[in-house]
């Protein structure tokens, strides 16, 4: 027993060649992340606290696609969408179609937590509320910041954007890019034509049990589609067994009802949580499309992919703790 | 117990217990017609997708019931629909969300599972979508019924239309009554605690307006190919925006190679149980049968109080279904002749 917290930055075909100037600043993401997450569960703050606030800073880091840095829609505009699990109550809040909210993971702490509908007394709410400009209403936007649409967009996802449709296809988290023509007077820095979703998941002593997702999505996707982030039983889920979050393709996610699965397996068939994690990222969703990170209410961590690699990083009471991109 | 094709149709659980004799019956005719076109199709060797589409689409088309034509409206008096379906052999889905002009949402999700490079499309980009598919497109009122007209003004116009299920602890006692205000709830039931009566606690007040919601298929076919199909225009009075359960793969359409299922309720319970998913991982995971998956997860994975109703069939062409609303309009046929349209009495128990 003891608390526990894992949190990613994107599973996809990470080059090992990523140049410094590339890996350096993600790693520091992710050790500062970390450090955020560890000194919130030591201060005793609640799982649903700590996982908000750790993807919060996700979200606000350029590097990492999510908020800011999240990537590009085939018209050049950004899509991002959150999903909050609380595993106790099993309450859970999700927002898609996102272009001006400055941390999406909070919108969906206020849609879990806030958000009337026909009178339910007592429950908490779940549902994906898809915000396109014209439908912000003020109550709902109560202490939610937003900015103009254009503070999420860097030049790398402009960049990647302008090689996904060269190439003509939907790009990944992290594919490698497509062969250049050496002529061409532009020379890409090598690897990372792709940067992945976000997530954490969070355990306390009392194994109470949290997760969190949050993304732009795929590169080049068509204006409102919606991936695994915001789905239940894909990228994010939470009950009083294990909290979940996975990254890689949406829609291979989605199918292999990843997040779920890794519960149902604990739940009906009595794995462990490494089994449970390792066969649905081995069996349920082909080589190359996942990633998961998840913690069980015991304190235990795993943080599994098939991809060639994930940013990542946990931490458990007992003094164990990780960043990493590959496999040790 | 053996192979063979099988077919469930629902068109909503939970049914005012008011509602007519005149409206029962013509709810029964009409899933009957709709369940011998789907019965007419598979004998005709249509696989399981084209059936589950084919059936909902009569459904969508249908203004009896909410989904399609007979949406129910957003709290901006429009329409906007969602609809999922899922292919169990091959595990693709494809699910929509937010339509406002498509004639029928559940043709959509298809073309989503099986023309675009994504699962899951919502508001203006499925709209383009459809456009550039090609589909049948309409205008939003085309969608619009003048019953749900009323109905919105009614909940507006209360500020919502209540029915809450009291459960008194002693004498075990479950009552409805009728509230138009919240308020109204919170006094009443003060009221109760201060003259003594204690309520279960386990039941959290629930308060919906009795309009069956979301209408579904799922099909086994002549070659054991499982699929399921489920398509709704949500709450009344939703925000605009909202989704619910139904486009959820997991949660309101699942389909495998061991079965297809569809859900139709109380859509935030539906989510947090992904109880769709549910039914065929406990066939997978804990080696249940059909019925007995269905009955498993009704029981032991909606919250307490919340309503809903489940069809599903298996590869070995099994039906089941399961509600612990009152009433779910539902139909099944079997090869081996059985054929049943119902409202009432949950085959369960």
């Amino acid at each position: 027993m003891g608390w526990a917290i894992a949190l990613h930055g994107g599973a996809g075909d990470i080059p090992h060649s990523l140049p410094p100037e590339r890996r350096l600043p993600r790693e520091a993401c992710l050790r500062h992340c970390l450090q955020i997450g560890v000194d919130a569960l030591t201060s005793r703050k609640s799982p649903l606290d700590v996982i908000e606030l750790v993807v919060r800073e996700l979200e606000n880091n350029p590097h990492f696609n999510a908020g800011r840095g999240s990537v590009l829609t085939t018209s050049g505009t950004v899509e991002m969408e959150a999903c909050i699990m609380d595993g106790k109550s099993m309450r859970c809040g999700a927002v898609s179609g996102l272009t001006t909210v400055v941390n999406a993971i909070s919108l969906s702490r206020l849609v879990m937590e806030k958000t009337p509908h026909l009178a339910y007394v007592g429950y908490g709410l779940q549902y994906i509320v898809f915000y396109q400009e014209y439908h912000y209403t003020t109550r709902m936007l109560q202490g939610i910041e937003t900015v103009d649409a254009s503070h999420f967009i860097t030049q790398e996802n402009v960049e990647r954007l302008k090689q996904a449709k060269e190439a003509n296809r939907v790009q990944v988290d992290y594919t490698q890019p497509v062969e250049k023509d050496v002529k061409r007077d532009e020379l890409k820095p090598d690897g990372d034509s792709q940067i992945g979703t976000v997530g954490c998941v969070a355990v306390d002593s009392e194994g109470n049990l949290a997760a969190a997702t949050s993304t732009g999505g795929l590169v080049n996707k068509m204006v409102g589609r919606i991936g695994d982030t915001p789905i239940i039983c894909a990228g994010t889920y939470a009950n009083s067994l294990c909290a979940v979050s996975a990254t890689g393709k949406g829609e291979a996610i989605i199918r292999g009802t990843v997040a779920r699965d890794v519960a149902a397996l604990m739940e009906f068939k009595g794995m462990s949580l490494q089994e449970a994690a390792a066969l649905v990222v081995g069996d349920r969703v082909p080589k190359g499309h996942v990633g998961l990170v998840a913690v069980s209410a015991t304190g235990e961590v795993t943080m599994p992919f098939n991809t060639t690699g994930m940013f990542r990083a946990c931490a458990t009471e007992d003094g164990h703790s990780e960043i990493a991109i590959w496999d040790s | 117990m053996g192979r063979g094709w099988a077919i469930a149709l629902h068109g909503g659980a939970g049914i005012d217990p008011n509602i007519t004799l005149h409206r029962q019956q013509e709810a029964k005719e009409h899933l009957s017609r709709y369940l011998n076109l789907g019965v007419s199709a598979i004998r005709s060797s249509l696989p399981a997708n084209d059936v589950v589409e084919l059936v909902v689409r009569e459904l969508e088309s249908d203004p009896l019931f909410n989904s399609g034509k007979g949406s129910a409206l957003t709290e901006k008096g429009t329409v906007e629909m969602d609809a999922s379906i899922m292919d169990g052999t091959r595990r693709r889905c494809g699910a929509v969300s937010g339509l406002m002009r498509v004639k029928n949402p559940v043709s959509l999700a298809r073309l989503v599972m099986e023309k675009s490079p994504h699962s899951y499309l919502a508001f203006s980009g499925a709209e383009e979508f459809a456009r550039q598919q090609g589909v049948e497109l309409v205008d939003n009122e085309y969608f619009i019924t003048d019953e749900n007209r009323k109905m919105l003004k009614l909940a507006q116009d209360a500020n919502t239309i209540m029915v809450v299920h009291f459960h008194l602890i002693f004498p075990n006692i479950h009552f409805l009554l009728f509230f138009i205000n919240l308020n109204f709830v919170h006094a009443t039931m003060i009221v109760l605690l201060k003259i003594g009566w204690q309520f279960d606690n386990s039941i959290p007040i629930t308060g919906h307006a009795y309009l069956p919601e979301t209408v579904g298929c799922v099909v086994v076919d002549g070659q054991g190919r499982c699929a399921a199909a489920t398509s709704t225009g949500g709450l009344m009075n939703k925000m605009s925006g909202r989704i619910g359960d139904t486009p959820l793969i997991g949660s309101g359409t699942y389909a495998c190679n061991l079965c297809g299922v569809s859900c139709t309720g109380e859509g935030e319970a539906i989510i947090r149980a992904t109880l769709a998913r549910d039914v065929a991982a406990v066939m997978e995971y804990k080696g249940l049968g059909l019925q007995e998956a269905v009955d498993f997860v009704l029981k032991e994975k909606l919250d307490d109080g919340a309503e809903a109703g489940i069809i599903a069939v298996s590869r070995e062409g099994e039906v089941a279904c399961g509600f612990n609303s009152i009433g779910m309009f539902r139909g099944f046929a079997t090869e081996d002749g059985f054929m049943e349209v119902a409202i009432w009495d949950s085959m369960k128990q």
